[in-house]
């Protein structure tokens, strides 16, 4: 296993909400890595992306972990939770905030902070 | 054969059961698609395997560089 690819798992696995997106918070650059944010701010997450567009290793090293072909990708607590198109889905009825309080407890604070690959 | 024809076709194939199937061309480039699909495949499916399942029917498009964004919105059999 690649170094790379540890220290992506290593984001998987011990952030509470893990984005991998195209760009950062600050400057998105695809729409679906901005709804994938939106939809996780609006349900109060704390947010931990990951640009993978420095490096195309990063979304090849992803893709062989988590075996989803597309950017985004999101992970609470390590799990899979989709792309854009489920994380809108899970956020519009309500299964995302549920999701989250399982997951992290209801009195979390949505923040934003973004972790660089080395 | 235009790429949204391509991937209904593969769709088709791997949804024999499909019963409803629309591949929309979102920007009129033949690179950006909506893909709707209501399958009894799907029943008792995370959103996640769900998705997985239309990615597996997709892998060539997908992995050609034909799809550059695709967006699923999965429907099982009894909706």
């Amino acid at each position: 296993m690649s170094e790379l690819r540890d220290q992506i798992q290593q984001i998987i696995s011990t952030e509470p909400v893990s984005l991998f997106m195209k760009g950062t918070p600050q400057l998105v650059m695809c729409g679906n890595s901005d709804r994938a944010l939106r939809a996780l701010q609006s349900a109060g997450a704390p947010v931990t992306a990951v640009d993978v567009l420095p490096d195309p290793q990063i979304r090849q090293e992803l893709t062989a972990l988590s075996g989803w072909p597309t950017i985004p990708q999101v992970f609470i607590r390590g799990e899979l939770i989709g792309g854009a198109d489920i994380v809108e889905e899970l956020y519009a009825s309500g299964e995302l905030a549920r999701r989250l309080d399982d997951a992290l407890g209801a009195d979390r604070d949505a923040t934003v902070q973004t972790a660089a690959l080395a | 054969m235009a790429a949204g024809d391509t991937l209904e076709a593969l769709l088709r194939a791997s949804f024999p059961d499909a019963t409803e199937l629309a591949v929309e061309d979102r920007t009129g480039g033949g690179d950006h698609f909506q893909v709707t699909l209501a399958s009894g495949r799907f029943d008792g499916l995370s959103l996640v395997e769900q998705h997985r399942l239309v990615y597996d029917a997709l892998s060539e498009p997908l992995q050609d560089g034909t799809i550059h964004e695709l967006r699923i919105k999965t429907k099982g059999s009894a909706t």
